[in-house]
């Protein structure tokens, strides 16, 4: 199968909309190799501004140039910018409710090598919990760039993670069905409802095809979009399965898992399992190595469906 | 500036004053000795120096300001109030409840607020993000920056000002209150800034210092920015906490004291004292 990551989609639709706006200006904080903007600078000089090992200025130009009606896309790893510019992100983008499009690449801990200061579970947590920001998760190449060119039609701040590995395709290239507030169902069934995002739906379609040997028909969404998130879809899905597994490469604390479980126990209580990070650091290792040590397999997903399907609202 | 100007600018900054003492008052808030500190650099910059239009707050082609020591807004509101942005009416609902004033300025909720500013530290790169757009459109506008000294203890205002200097941003101008106060104390005492001067110098701003409450020397500094091209630059305005207030310029009266309604009308006595004193007028009858 063919490997692309996801940061690589990003930094494509990043130059397909450049050409398509003039508007768009990208703020960098000196990763753009790594980043993959590297390739808007390149097209757009002048609208490349690489302001330095600097996250919080990046953030603050950002703003500036947002309320001068600019489209700034500030891009970096997501471990720096959403922490060491926390502040500036909540007073200077969120409050204020400005156009400005964070992107926070090497996601998750399949950063792998570089270790736990580069990997970052909690960046969903921490975006998600601010007012008017809008959280997205690319989960392959192709969805990285779809979700790169919505993000330019949204209004208002968005935060969008993608990761540094290369992953399996999931998405068609003519796929442009990407909303805010919504999901795609990428495989319908109606023993267990599983909701991912990013890595975890490469394995969740795994774990759906071994459970599908088991006699478990599993529904599997790619809940790209975490805030806001895709309510009634989800809602709809467990009435049929009467039981849900989360599956995310972040903390289980405040990310996706606790987003779906908050929706299920108050409009529709049914058992539920988390699999992601066990809220707890990383180290560095294979990509592959960290999914099996932090239990971010499909095996995971195998074992917590099959929990919750034994104990299954009916 | 001739005599008649520099008089009407005084008066004015002098009628800013009493706003800020029956705002700060009236909602029985602090930071009264760091708004008053701004009066004369506010009233020079958006009388003499600024574009701005009242009736289009949202014009493209305005000069901006950033005001970054957002503590000190109720001079700011206050400038906005009589240059007539909102009516003046406005300023007795500071910092209540649906106001259009917070206690903190807020992007879009105030006519003439062009970023939100509270946080210390933020308003220098939102300038430097600003002016880079700007010039990015060819625009004439010009950002204007007022921060507080205190900020600068913030590390990321000297990122911004490393920022600046290397996109050599000449449309940019930062005016620092230096007012040598902070909320516990004095600068120097807490963690000294000195020498501010050579600092930026070093930085590659383009530096000059005046006494931010004498209007000719504002003229001057700005006349002389006018001029100035290829770098950033920054005006060190010498000022102090309180100005017009004996009280608190003596330091009877700590800078960060609250204002009862007794310390509001003992202020207005002094101020109103003076106007009779130096313009011969009678208190203000508007708003």
């Amino acid at each position: 199968m063919d490997k692309k990551s996801s940061r690589d989609g990003f930094g494509k639709a990043l130059c397909e909309l450049g050409r398509l706006r003039e508007d768009v200006v990208v703020v960098d904080a000196d990763v753009a190799t790594s980043t993959r903007t590297e390739g808007f600078r390149r097209a757009f000089n002048k609208r490349f501004f690489n302001v330095g090992i600097a996250e919080q200025e990046a953030v603050l130009v950002a703003s500036g140039m947002a309320l001068c009606g600019e489209l700034p896309f500030v891009s970096s790893f997501a471990a720096f910018l959403t922490t060491r510019a926390y502040e500036q992100i909540r007073t200077c983008v969120a409050m204020p409710n400005l156009n400005v499009k964070l992107v926070g690449t090497h996601g998750g801990i399949t950063v792998g090598e570089d270790g736990v200061t580069h990997q970052m579970t909690e960046d969903i947590a921490l975006m998600r919990s601010l007012p008017n920001m809008k959280v997205f998760v690319a989960s392959d190449f192709h969805s990285a760039a779809v979700l790169t060119l919505l993000l330019g039609e949204i209004q208002g701040p968005a935060y969008l993670r993608v990761g540094r590995e290369p992953t399996p395709e999931i998405y068609k290239e003519d796929d442009k069905d990407f909303h805010p507030g919504a999901a795609k169902l990428l495989r319908p069934g109606d023993g267990v409802t599983i909701c991912a995002c990013g890595i975890m739906v490469h394995e969740a379609l795994k774990a759906a095809a071994i459970l599908g040997r088991q006699g478990i028909n599993a529904e599997v969404l790619d809940c790209y979009c975490i805030k806001p998130l895709a309510v009634q879809q989800i809602l709809a899905s467990i009435r049929r399965t009467g039981c849900c597994v989360v599956a995310e490469e972040h903390n289980v604390i405040g990310g996706l898992g606790e987003a779906v479980a908050r929706v299920i126990s108050e409009e529709y209580p049914v058992p539920i399992r988390l699999v992601g990070v066990a809220d707890r650091y990383g180290q560095s290792g294979t990509a592959r190595e960290l999914q099996e040590y932090y239990g971010l397999t499909y095996r995971e997903i195998v074992g917590a469906s099959a929990q919750v399907w034994a104990l299954r609202r009916r | 500036m001739d005599k008649d100007r520099e008089k009407f600018l005084a008066k004015t900054a002098l009628e800013v004053r009493k706003d800020v003492v029956r705002t700060i008052g009236v909602a029985n808030a602090n930071h009264l000795a760091s708004s008053l500190s701004v009066v004369e650099i506010l009233v020079y910059l958006y009388w003499e120096v600024m574009r701005v239009d009242p009736q289009r707050p949202n014009w493209e082609g305005r000069d901006r300001l950033v005001f970054s020591k957002g503590h000190a807004c109720p001079a700011l509101y206050a400038v906005l109030a009589r240059l007539g942005f909102f009516g003046r009416e406005e300023l007795w609902s500071y910092k209540r409840l649906g106001s259009m004033l917070q206690g903190h300025p807020e992007y879009r909720r105030t006519p003439g607020i062009d970023a939100s500013s509270g946080s210390l530290g933020m308003g220098l790169g939102i300038a430097v993000g600003m002016a880079l757009s700007l010039r990015l459109r060819k625009s004439a506008s010009k950002v204007y920056c007022l921060l507080g000294d205190g900020e600068f203890q913030e590390g990321v205002v000297w990122e911004s000002i490393m920022n600046a200097s290397h996109y050599k941003l000449d449309n940019l101008t930062a005016i620092v209150d230096v007012n040598g106060c902070q909320m516990e104390g004095r600068i120097e005492n807490i963690s000294n800034l000195e020498p501010m001067e050579e600092k930026l110098e070093a930085f590659g701003w383009k530096v000059l210092s005046c006494d931010g409450h004498d209007l000719k020397e504002l003229e001057k500094v700005f006349t002389e920015i006018n001029m100035h091209k290829g770098s950033p630059t920054i005006i060190l305005a010498r000022t102090r906490p309180g100005k017009g207030l004996k009280k608190i310029e003596e330091g009877l009266l700590r800078p960060t004291e609250p204002v009862t309604r007794l310390l509001m009308e003992e202020a207005l006595r002094e101020l109103e004292a003076f106007d009779k004193a130096y313009f011969q007028e009678g208190e203000e009858q508007s708003g």
